[in-house]
């Protein structure tokens, strides 16, 4: 017990030493934008204003009950046979029509020209295209490390589904799949049913996960292909129960995480196993 | 009364007098020629059609205007630049000419600068039918909801911006003429007809009494703010292309497409200039006043930019093809030979190449020539939008094109025209004529006191007082 927890806390330090580390060594999106959109209006008081709402709404590190849940995703790409449970668990879960592939399962091809398949999630983006580009704040990240939609707000611009090097938002371009009454309110973090005239996409089922259960793609996938997990406790569980600790996992078995040319730091890491480039090309333009 | 000479203007006819001048421009005005009602009708039954098909978009989704995951952005956001790309035609022939005194231009402008007031607006309706909720749309002025990092945003604030600018640019020459306007219908019979415009004219008009003073300070005032209508249009055709450009999608993410869309839109401005100028020199009897002279010099304007476009489109094309990559490679395959080439090689020929060709020849250069000319480049430059604006939005990001395969490999997304969209676009474009009939009803269609006065040799004297 008292190893497990002196393991705990070492965790908990260095992952929230390396969020600071990245924090200073690089200059995000947003920072930017931000730095330049205040530098050319040249208006203190409101660059004061949005500093403090800023500040505000970063992560907090702690709360009452311990550190927060930084959720990260591992795919073993080495496991998934393609067979699209998790695309189909997901649009059960949330009532969405058959061209909405929240979870999305591409079939790509390795060096040697063979079939390989890749689930694709929201990669919820540590510094993520979509939020910055949206007219009216409807993307919002929360202090989990969840990028989300306010359907509430969202006026359908799409703007974000240009912004998203992922192809992972999704337009509710009809009337919305009728969804029965929900445990949870139609809210960011279970947008059930889904809003005609918005952008909808993947949310790593946000609302289940402070009651202890796993995304609906991690528990119905019958190959234990995708691991979610906790990067301040440092462990991650697929659906078969398998628990692995995350920074071991990753290193020993050379994760990637997808397109990282584009500076957008993904908090979906893959797990090649066929010789894959993951499509990673240096220069997407 | 003296001979009034418009420079540079009919050398083969004799020069029309003041009083004909005043009675061409105030035509439209006082006369109800037999086509206007029906004409009114017709056009309104078609913008009412447009309407009525962006109430069913709004009942059904945007998926029955042609749109997917696989096309998200496509005819509206063309329409939105093609409409405000067009507005640009005013701030040239008015602005642009005013400041290098090229003295011809005074029989075009009132034209120009309404043509530039009415697609500007009629443009920026296209935010409308372009959101997902427009019922939402009020979160755009509400600052609370601002987002400042958002390229949409700055949109929204360089076209309402320039939409301040292009009224004043119209108000302000309006003013003498609204007073010479107001002075003619002293005379006339007090009807309701009558009485509105004259109550009309005299807001207008204000506390000008036209004295050589105060036609100094307008002077001044018209000359600042055609300097910066002219930065402000730059600015808003850019900004404009921005909210493409701001993106990590091949084909969007291009720095000459601020340059691209500003020059686009001086093109399509001229040309769309040359129509209706043609039209109402038709329809309001404007011969004496605008020439065939008029249009050549219009014509090579237009070619001007058109020339500009087609070496941007080049130099754009040949550098993103050659590199080799993922998306650009692939993107620009797709536009020059693959499911894009048709549209693309219908704007090169149609706008790129033709135009070049009818101003070449002094046989083609006639006045039916320039409008022929200006007819294929407005149309063809709406289908250049759509060129620019499609093939991003359809190109797969994840099963990237150059994957393995070549150029040809990848699931590109599929934009299906409907009718939704066509009715709303055909609507947009009868709303052109239609305001300007209705705005030609109120406001003399010449720039009376402009005309006057450059003829007078006036025009000297407004340069310094800017230059001052």
């Amino acid at each position: 017990m008292t190893t497990k927890h002196d393991n705990e806390i070492v965790a908990t330090d260095d992952a929230q030493h390396e969020e600071l580390t990245a924090a200073a060594v690089t200059i995000g999106r947003r920072g930017l934008l931000r730095a330049a959109a205040l530098g050319s209006l040249g208006v203190g008081v409101l660059g004061a204003l949005t500093e403090t709402l800023a500040a505000a709404s970063e992560p907090a590190t702690t709360t009452p009950s311990g550190p927060v849940k930084q959720w990260c995703m591992i795919i073993d790409l080495r496991l998934c046979n393609g067979c699209k449970l998790c695309t189909t668990a997901c649009q059960t879960a949330h009532y969405l029509h058959e061209d909405q592939t929240w979870m999305n399962v591409y079939t790509m091809q390795n060096a040697a020209g063979e079939n390989y398949f890749m689930p694709r999630p929201c990669q919820m983006c540590e510094d993520p295209a979509c939020v910055p580009v949206c007219p009216v704040g409807a993307n919002f990240r929360t202090p989990e490390g969840l990028t989300l939609v306010d359907q509430s707000k969202c006026i359908g611009t799409r703007i974000c589904m240009n912004a998203c090097p992922y192809d992972a938002r999704y337009f509710n371009w009809s009337d919305p799949v009728p969804a029965p009454r929900q445990p949870f309110k139609q809210e960011p973090e279970w947008p059930v049913p889904q809003v005609k005239g918005t952008v909808g996409k993947c949310i790593e089922c946000a609302a289940m996960l402070p009651t202890g259960q796993l995304p609906e793609c991690v528990t119905h996938c019958p190959m234990g292909v995708i691991y979610f997990g906790d990067l301040t406790s440092d462990a991650a569980v697929n659906g078969m129960g398998n628990t692995v600790k995350i920074s071991t996992y990753l290193a020993e078995n050379d994760a990637v995480v997808f397109k990282e040319e584009y500076g957008t730091h993904p908090r979906v890491y893959y797990i090649p196993g066929h010789g894959q480039d993951l499509n990673n090309n240096p220069s997407a333009s | 009364m003296t001979d009034v000479i418009i420079p540079n203007v009919g050398r083969d006819q004799a020069a029309p007098q003041n009083a004909d001048l005043r009675a061409a421009a105030m035509r439209p005005v006082l006369e109800t020629p037999r086509w206007w009602w029906p004409s009114i009708a017709v056009l309104t039954v078609i913008v009412l059609g447009g309407i009525a098909a962006w109430v069913y978009q709004v009942a059904n989704g945007l998926g029955t205007a042609g749109y997917s995951d696989g096309a998200f952005w496509a005819i509206y956001e063309a329409n939105l630049v093609t409409f405000i790309g067009v507005s640009y035609g005013g701030a040239v022939v008015s602005a642009i000419l005013r400041l290098t005194h090229a003295g011809w231009r005074a029989p075009l402008t009132r034209i120009a600068e309404a043509t530039a007031l009415v697609t500007l607006p009629i443009g920026m309706v296209f935010i409308i039918p372009h959101l997902g909720d427009p019922s939402r749309i009020w979160e755009l002025v509400w600052p609370p909801y601002w987002n400042l990092t958002s390229p949409i945003l700055w949109d929204f604030f360089a076209v309402s911006t320039y939409l301040l600018a292009t009224i004043v640019f119209f108000y302000l020459p309006l003013v003498p003429d609204a007073a010479i306007a107001l002075e003619r219908f002293e005379d006339e019979a007090p009807s309701t007809r009558v009485k509105v415009r004259k109550s009309l004219y005299r807001v207008l008009v204000g506390r000008f009494g036209g004295t050589p003073y105060e036609r100094r300070r307008l002077n001044g005032a018209i000359g600042l703010i055609a300097i910066m209508i002219i930065p402000m249009a730059v600015s808003v055709h850019s900004v404009l292309s921005f909210a493409f450009a701001s993106s990590s999608r091949a084909g969007y993410m291009e720095t000459i497409l601020p340059v691209y869309f500003v020059v686009a839109a001086l093109y399509s401005g001229v040309a769309l200039v040359v129509l209706t100028v043609a039209a109402s020199r038709n329809l309001f009897h404007l011969e004496a006043f605008v020439t065939p002279r008029h249009f050549v010099r219009l014509g090579f304007l237009m070619i001007a930019f058109g020339a500009a476009y087609l070496y941007l489109t080049f130099t754009e094309y040949l550098i993103d093809g050659y590199s080799g990559t993922a998306g650009a490679s692939a993107w620009v395959y797709q536009i020059v030979a693959g499911r894009y080439a048709i549209p693309f090689w219908i704007y090169f020929v149609a706008g790129g190449i033709a135009p070049l060709f009818i101003m070449m020849f002094r046989r083609f250069r006639t006045t039916s020539g320039v409008v022929v000319a200006s007819f294929l480049v407005v149309a063809a430059l709406w289908i250049k939008r759509l060129v620019i604006v499609i093939p991003p939005a359809t190109e797969p990001l994840v099963n990237s094109p150059l994957a393995k395969g070549g150029v040809l490999a990848g699931n590109w997304g599929t934009y299906h025209f409907t009718w939704v969209p066509i009715s709303i676009t055909i609507a947009a474009t009868a709303a052109i004529p239609l305001l300007l009939l209705v705005v030609f009803r109120f406001v003399p269609i010449l720039s009376m006191a402009e005309m006057e006065e450059l003829a007078e040799g006036h025009e000297e004297l407004d340069s310094q007082e800017v230059g001052a």
